[in-house]
């Protein structure tokens, strides 16, 4: 077990995500950088639907009740164990009555804006319409379906002892081992949609040319951008469909929204575009007040992209098995 | 947007959009719910899930290529035939105005009919529902009377009760949980729509029908 001290808000219990439930209305949640969760379950050799910490306003500090091997990813933060300070993208051993403490987040040329606590067995809540990813609207998932407290005690799974990172092994960033940066902005890839060509040309090209602002209007919701004015050719009014993490809206301001991991699950809004699943990620680390780029592609340069993010995965998973095997025989 | 033509969009790789030609009818919707559980079947698809007058077809895995899955798409639209739902009709006890309903006042205003008249109106006809979406539990439904249609509020109300009945245009609907919402509230209901822990987690699908009761009448 470990217990909540800090009074960090918006911490929430995020796994990969509720898949299926959909035409209940419930849309998927889930960790909103789902390669640096996919990446602690990986060093704690913990199954990929375990679920961990999300941690967006800092400081967060928790005290672990009983030994636990932990891991710690995402955004690049000022992070210690009993006051010793420890490496991000690692994994490490919490002592009973060990103190984790993370910090601001360091201003570097990637800071990211969201870090995960993994432990080994993951956090062990009730699974809730296949997920452990806490859903506010609708009070769902996670720890009685609400952001943790100061206080709150979360339980661990059963750890698999099978695949684990020997204590200390670290990961590169996914942010340096697969960058995606235009004009010295982060990028996400965005593949055209349904309304795209109802825009006018000059919004069309802004889109692909121009920077885009995150403002303090974003969260797990959905990020609300700030930059060039993008306008339809004629106004539109669309009938209610379903809409996943990634759309791009534009509202009648003409200023987009994209749809994260906690968005309704439809929407009427007109949709210029959609975040490719396999640069998510890169939107759920930009920080508010940061400003993004997006990169046109199409079909096969978006499956490509998927592709590649799961070739790293097997990669870090075969140089973790290689370092454990080279402690092991040392 | 009405198109004349079916329509396929991109939703970037975890799904598409397939739009139904036309406006929408209750006739467009039974062939949407006819698609949607023919689609359901297919093995690339974890979910179709029906708007008003579309489909939702998310991947379990995106396939390599699109135009054989867009090919079966538009033949298996061909081939739905309206499927009539057998549904439930739930009957939803609703307080008029009050405390309840915030907004009757303007849609009293925007329509010029008395508190009584737009609860008589709104809680004539039966209902149905064409889609679940936007929160857990919640429905869209067809039928509104258009006397009592009345635009969306320009400023959204920031937390909105479950529970809470509105109107939004010319569609109304029945908010299952508290959020945010841009609709006029003209009533209130105590009917729980969403608990995860039963099966089928939600109260109402599509094909079942609503019909509002008057309680009460707030003045």
């Amino acid at each position: 077990m470990m217990e909540i001290l800090s009074k960090s808000a918006l911490t929430t219990i995020q796994d990969r995500g509720r898949f299926g439930a959909l035409k209940w209305g419930v849309g998927t949640a889930g960790a909103m950088d789902g390669l640096a969760l996919a990446c602690g379950n990986l060093l704690l050799g913990n199954s990929e639907d375990a679920a961990a910490i999300e941690i967006q306003v800092f400081p967060f500090e928790a005290r672990f009740d009983c030994e636990a091997e932990i891991a710690l990813t995402g955004a690049t933060c000022e992070a210690s164990i009993d006051g010793k300070v420890i490496l991000p993208w690692s994994s490490i051993q919490a002592k009973a009555g060990s103190v984790l403490r993370l910090g601001l987040t360091r201003s570097a040329r990637w800071r990211g804006s969201r870090a995960y606590v993994c432990v080994a067995g993951g956090i062990d809540v009730p699974i809730v319409l296949g997920s452990r990813s806490t859903q506010l609207r609708g009070a769902i998932g996670g720890l009685e379906g609400r952001a943790l407290q100061q206080g709150d005690r979360l339980p661990f799974g059963q750890p698999n002892g099978a695949r684990r990172a020997s204590d200390g092994t670290s990961i590169v960033p996914p942010s340096f081992a697969l960058p995606l940066i235009v004009d010295g902005l982060p990028a996400a890839r965005v593949l055209p949609a349904a309304e795209y060509h109802c825009f006018k040309p000059e919004s069309q090209s802004d889109l692909w040319l121009k920077p885009w602002k995150v403002t303090p209007q974003s969260d797990r919701y959905g990020y609300r951008l700030s930059g060039s004015v993008l306008e339809p050719v004629a106004p539109m009014e669309l009938r209610s469909h379903g809409i996943v993490p990634g759309v791009i809206q534009v509202p009648h301001g003409g200023q987009p929204i994209v749809q994260m991991c906690d968005a309704q699950p439809s929407g009427g809004y007109p949709k210029i575009g959609t975040v490719i699943e396999a640069d998510l990620w890169r939107l759920g680390q930009a920080p508010i007040g940061s400003s993004i780029r997006f990169i046109e592609t199409d079909w096969d340069g978006a499956l490509h992209a998927l592709d590649e993010v799961s070739r790293w995965l097997s990669e870090v998973a075969r140089c973790l098995d290689l370092a454990k095997a080279r402690k092991a025989s040392s | 947007m009405m198109v004349k033509e079916p329509q396929i969009s991109l939703l970037g790789t975890r799904a598409l959009l397939f739009e139904a030609p036309g406006e929408t009818s209750l006739t467009t919707q039974w062939r949407i719910w006819s698609l949607a559980r023919e689609v359901d079947t297919w093995p690339e698809v974890s979910e179709a899930v029906p708007g008003v007058n579309n489909l939702l077809v998310s991947f379990s895995v995106p396939p390599r290529s699109l135009a054989p899955l867009e090919t079966r798409l538009h033949s298996a639209w061909d081939a739905a035939t309206p499927m009539i739902l057998q549904g439930r009709t739930i009957e939803l006890p609703v307080v008029y105005g009050g405390e309840g309903g915030p907004h009757m006042a303007d849609v009293v205003a925007h329509t010029g009919l008395c508190p009584h008249e737009i609860a008589e109106i709104h809680a004539s006809p039966l209902y149905p529902v064409y889609a679940i979406g936007s929160h857990p539990g919640y429905c869209y439904l067809g039928g509104m009377d258009a006397r009592i249609a009345t635009p969306r509020r320009k400023v959204p109300v920031l937390k909105l009760p479950g529970g809470a009945v509105s109107i939004g245009g010319s569609q109304t609907g029945v908010s299952a949980s508290a959020g945010p919402s841009g609709w006029n509230t003209i009533g209130t209901t105590s009917t729980t729509f969403f608990d995860a822990s039963r099966d089928p987690p939600v109260l109402l699908q599509p094909g079942d029908s609503i019909r509002f009761r008057i309680v009460e009448v707030v003045r």
